[in-house]
């Protein structure tokens, strides 16, 4: 029987085992809500805002491992697309976005709500397609979904023109694709992993800087295994939390700008750093001069270009990093060598030394609510276990502190791109993909203005997502360094005319909290939690104004030389 | 350093735009660029002329390699290899002087073609590296000149290595 081409991409999707389309409608893209009208496999979540879509598919994704999917119109459909493909681009984020085009005829004639969208979003995607016959729909998504989801993930944006969803032809979904041009490598090389382990072995003071390729690749418990097998410490980079159990005594929390003093002096000092999907990202080596002076570095990476990109490294191997750490075990298991136990001691004795520097202290005794609080209490009253998606800024760092993640898949925030605007929508998501569990977006009163419009999808489809909002009355980080490096010069850092959050949100049908007494912060998460279980609670903590994220890098500085509070 | 890379590819629409984009957003240069396609044509090769570091040139290379489009890929200047620019040249040369003569010489010493010919001016084919091409604009003088348009370079590895599928 012959589909339409509307017809044939939903049943792609559903024969490729999408759940949720995340999308909003317009003109070019009637043909296909027609299409979404007329069956019952995939569920379309109507959004409020195009970048809401693809923010909250990224949340999917990221809280479910499956890539998320979206469809929106053309033209401006497209462009409020494009933040969160980028987003989902710095991260590596598994996506598939469909966008609407104007009929083939029109394009390149300025039609209405026409943007070259293949052109707008090439340098934010992992590919892109435009479809220009019926014939080829089917194919090209399975080729989207391929690409998407496999070797370095990505967003893959598949533009089809309205015509092209009204024409007919037989359907017939590929099982396997194979592309010429793309064969992601997969397995390291052996002799690379063997010298990687001999130095491992051989170290006197290693290091193990894990990131978000663990998590992307399901990796975390060969990760964990191999580091607890060889008493090595390790940190995790923003993208990478959750890959080691944060509660450990081998964690020595996250590393960077805003990482812990203990995690950094260990970076520095240390003589073999084993990086493990990681991207030796700016805000992760501080000054690239001042980086790591006495280690050798092994880095392990599925994207060949990821490595010697900013840092040489000594021993590369190109590989998924679950099928190297597999094969690290397995020689350091056959291995005679065992890592130097004098050595290690003394090791671990200096950074206990530097971990008793206590880094993230700070006032407890006050009257007015401090940010950190906030977050120990929300992983105390959700037991470590919940969902934390968060927008960007100070309360994104606090959260990345202070909640302590003992499982993947759980933090979920705009790393890379540091996209304000981003946690709600990818809330909306994890909450999808998690339906039973606590999802909890941690963030300030200036990004949830971002996208605040997502309360009313939150309403329409019973989200019960609690939105921790550390209200300071300020954008945090840019207040900050206006206070360290700009002399005071607060220029627009503070809002006038803030809403009335509680207000705000009951007229959306939710539940709205005012916080101002730190007395009140736990009795007041625990009726969020409880007796209002299962409804959206929007939580706004009137936060001390001027607290700073410590400990902190300056720009230019290396990894040990940190201000502390 | 200089170097020569050579691309097979898709051949899409949007391929050249993809590597076009990729030089520009990471801020590497491009001397000069050709492609066409291939006598398989659902492939394109293109060459590419750059200059960097040995680090930025792994980088260029590593990044190429990671568009969905590129087949496959060498740096030509990694081992002996032939390169060629073709140059269309348009030169004052009125009839029956001196000039036309020494057009003529010029053209022979520097092996070129004179394509067309009217009452004042000769247009010479020539091909060869970029340096001769140089050489055969200097030998002639700018002031001479009425017209260049060059075809960027070609290359190919010498010896029995090939790049293709």
């Amino acid at each position: 029987m012959e589909l339409t081409g509307a017809e044939i991409l939903i049943r792609c999707l559903e024969d490729e085992g999408v759940e949720y389309l995340f999308g909003y409608p317009g003109g070019a893209v009637l043909h296909i809500y027609d299409a979404i009208y007329k069956q019952d496999k995939v569920e379309h979540i109507l959004v409020r805002h195009e970048q809401a879509a693809t923010h909250a598919a990224d949340g999917y994704a990221r809280s479910s491992g499956k890539p998320g999917v979206v469809l929106v119109t053309s033209g401006p459909g497209a462009t409020n697309a494009i933040t969160g493909i980028a987003t989902a681009y710095m991260d590596s984020i598994p996506m598939v976005v469909f966008t609407g085009q104007v009929p083939t005829s029109l394009i390149g004639n300025d039609a209405f709500q026409e943007v070259d969208s293949v052109g707008i979003t090439r340098p934010c995607v992992k590919h892109n397609f435009l479809v220009k016959d019926v014939k080829d729909i089917a194919e090209t998504i399975k080729k989207a979904f391929y690409v998407a989801t496999t070797g370095r993930p990505g967003p893959v944006v598949v533009d089809i023109p309205k015509d092209i969803t009204a024409e007919k032809c037989e359907y017939h979904y590929p099982k396997r694709i194979s592309m010429r041009s793309y064969n992601p490598v997969v397995k390291g090389n052996k002799r690379q992993i063997i010298k990687a382990v001999d130095l491992m072995l051989s170290a006197k003071r290693p290091m193990v800087y894990s990131g978000g390729g663990v998590i992307l690749d399901r990796a975390a418990k060969p990760l964990t295994d191999m580091t607890r097998k060889l008493g090595f410490p390790i940190t995790n980079t923003l993208m990478g939390l959750g890959a080691y159990p944060a509660t450990d005594k081998q964690f020595l929390g996250m590393l960077g700008m805003h990482g812990t003093y203990e995690a950094n002096m260990a970076m520095h000092n240390c003589d073999v750093l084993i990086a493990i999907g990681a991207r030796f990202d700016d805000r992760v080596t501080g000054n690239i001069e001042k980086f790591c002076p006495t280690a050798k570095i092994i880095h392990i990476d599925i994207d060949p270009a990821s490595i010697a990109k900013n840092v040489m490294v000594d021993v590369p191997i190109v590989g998924g990093v679950s099928n190297v750490l597999k094969e690290m075990m397995a020689l350091i298991a056959e291995s005679k060598q065992k890592p130097d136990q004098k050595a290690m001691a003394e090791w671990w004795a200096q950074i206990e030394e530097w971990r008793g520097v206590d880094c993230l202290k700070y006032e407890t005794e006050t009257d007015v609510i401090k940010p950190q609080y906030v977050v120990e209490s929300l992983y105390k009253v959700t037991k470590g276990d919940a969902f934390v998606t968060s927008d960007v800024g100070q309360h994104q760092m606090w959260a990345a502190q202070f909640y302590k993640f003992d499982k993947p898949y759980r933090w979920i925030n705009s790393g890379g791109l540091g996209t304000m605007g981003f946690g709600l929508p990818a809330a909306m998501g994890a909450q999808f993909a998690n339906p039973k569990a606590t999802v909890a977006c941690v963030t300030g009163e200036g990004s949830i203005q971002m996208n605040i419009q997502e309360l009313s999808t939150c309403m329409q489809y019973g989200l019960p997502i609690k939105i921790i909002c550390l209200n300071n009355r300020a954008l945090g980080m840019v207040r900050q360094w206006q206070e360290f490096f700009y002399q005071g010069r607060y220029a627009m850092s503070y809002m006038e005319a803030l809403p009335d959050f509680v207000k705000l949100a009951e007229s959306y049908g939710h539940v709205g909290m005012n916080i101002e007494k730190p007395e009140d912060v736990v009795p007041a998460m625990e009726e969020a939690m409880g007796k209002y279980k299962n409804r959206l609670v929007f939580m706004n903590f009137i936060t001390d104004q001027t607290e700073n994220v410590y400990p902190m890098i300056p720009a230019g500085a290396g990894l040990n030389e940190m201000i502390l509070v | 350093m200089r170097h020569i890379i050579s691309i097979l590819m898709e051949n899409e629409a949007g391929a050249l735009s993809r590597v076009a984009g990729l030089f520009s957003a990471r801020g590497y240069n491009i001397e000069s660029l050709t492609v066409a396609a291939t006598e398989d044509p659902s492939l394109s090769r293109m060459t590419l002329v750059t200059r960097g570091s040995d680090q930025i040139i792994e980088q260029i290379t590593k990044q190429l390699n990671k568009l969905i489009d590129v087949v496959k890929l060498i740096d030509l200047t990694e081992g002996p290899h032939i390169e060629r620019e073709m140059m269309l040249v348009k030169v004052k040369a009125a009839a029956a002087t001196d000039a036309r003569n020494e057009i003529n010489r010029l053209a022979e010493i520097f092996r070129g073609n004179i394509i067309d010919v009217t009452s004042n001016s000769y247009t010479i084919e020539l091909t060869g590296t970029g340096d001769k091409l140089d050489a055969f604009i200097r030998a002639v003088g700018h002031e001479e000149i009425l017209e260049t348009v060059r075809s960027g370079v070609s290359g190919i590895s010498r010896g029995d290595k090939s790049l293709s599928l």
